[in-house]
């Protein structure tokens, strides 16, 4: 699937610069593009550090065994199979909350986290499990309570009230949400898990 | 002044460490031996996503997005999508840095508290990188086939776009 993606991108963009002649911009692109990923990469170096630390202690002190049995019932109604002493509910159930409260640098590092104990309960196998895929859709639509960036920007640019849009958008999320974790739920059994 | 928000991390931090001290282990020592990982993550989403990068410049560079707004423009309009916001929700999915800044230019054109700036806000309110997370999250452990992954975040996203339109007309237009 990304693999065609990223094909199809890429020769849509040579085939675009040759008709639009910015074969030259195309060039900088790619030069660049290297460059911007690494930037990226280290700047998020330090929060892959700092949160890996943080739940490294909370899985040693036993805090993620405690947290596990208090959201191990809801979380395994949606994660169909998820063993109630996973260890992988203390950072599914942390992700969710960070994405909540609008925390996305410390969502990111705390979901991977999550989707290597995911993983590490689907050994073996060369496509993600359900319920990786389930996590993984649930994070791109990622429902957040508190949209600090947009509502930053809007208060920059003298909007009247610019929390304003917080329940249409929560709403929005929701809607998004549930056709998401709905179409996941149906497709699982038309692409083939090996 | 301190607002509520600012609390969130400080006891989130808190919290993790205080039951550390309360359960007697070595809690610097863990915390260490823990963010050594941390370059674990760093090495293993670094080659996926300079291959997302790679893709998403070249379409950005080469006003790719230009001729796929064109293209989608009537589709817009059937489902009345401001065609102001078009480029963004074409942005969304895989770049984030991309996406905000049409959003932001959007918002000095047209004003945040106009339709279209509402539109828009929603949009990006309800809104993830779609692509930024299949690679990053795969990305860390080391898989490429993602089944049904992309179509299912796409049908999320492409909701959000219908609907931010549909509820900002009802809550502000009605």
């Amino acid at each position: 699937m990304m693999n065609y993606i990223w094909i199809a991108i890429i020769f849509f963009s040579v085939i675009t610069a040759v008709f639009n002649g910015t074969a030259n911009e195309l060039s900088n692109g790619i030069i660049t593009s290297g460059n911007t990923a690494v930037d990226l990469c280290f700047s998020l170096l330090g929060t892959f550090c700092l949160w890996n630390g943080l739940m490294n202690i909370a899985e040693k002190s036993g805090l993620s065994q405690t947290f596990a049995k208090i959201t191990a019932p809801i979380l395994c109604k949606i994660f169909k199979g998820l063993n109630k002493n996973s260890d992988a509910i203390l950072p599914i159930s942390l992700n969710i909350t960070s994405n909540l409260l609008g925390l996305s640098n410390a969502a990111t590092p705390i979901g991977i986290e999550a989707m290597k104990k995911l993983a590490k309960e689907n050994s073996g196998k060369s496509t993600p499990s359900n319920n990786m895929v389930l996590f993984v859709v649930m994070n791109s639509a990622a429902l957040r309570l508190i949209p600090s960036t947009v509502a930053g920007i809007r208060a920059n640019h003298g909007s009247a009230n610019p929390l304003e849009i917080i329940v249409p958008s929560v709403i929005t999320s929701i809607c998004a949400l549930t056709v998401g974790i709905t179409m996941a739920k149906i497709l699982e059994r038309f692409f083939k898990y090996e | 002044m301190n607002n509520f928000s600012d609390y969130i991390l400080p006891v989130f931090v808190l919290i993790i460490i205080g039951f550390g001290v309360y359960k007697k282990i070595d809690v610097f020592g863990t915390f260490v031996d823990g963010a050594k990982k941390g370059f674990d993550v760093f090495l293993s989403i670094l080659p996926s996503l300079t291959a997302l990068f790679l893709a998403v410049q070249m379409l950005k560079s080469s006003q790719g997005i230009e001729i796929v707004t064109k293209i989608l423009t009537p589709v817009a309009d059937l489902l009345r999508i401001p065609p102001e916001a078009l480029p963004m929700c074409i942005l969304s999915p895989i770049s984030g840095g991309g996406s905000l800044s049409v959003f932001e230019s959007i918002i000095s054109e047209y004003g945040p508290d106009s339709y279209i700036g509402r539109v828009a806000s929603v949009m990006m309110g309800s809104t993830e990188t779609t692509f930024y997370a299949i690679t990053v999250y795969y990305g860390a452990v080391g898989i490429k086939k993602i089944r049904h992954t992309a179509i299912c975040s796409l049908c999320a996203d492409f909701t959000s776009f219908v609907l931010a339109g549909i509820m900002v007309r009802l809550f502000y237009y009605p």
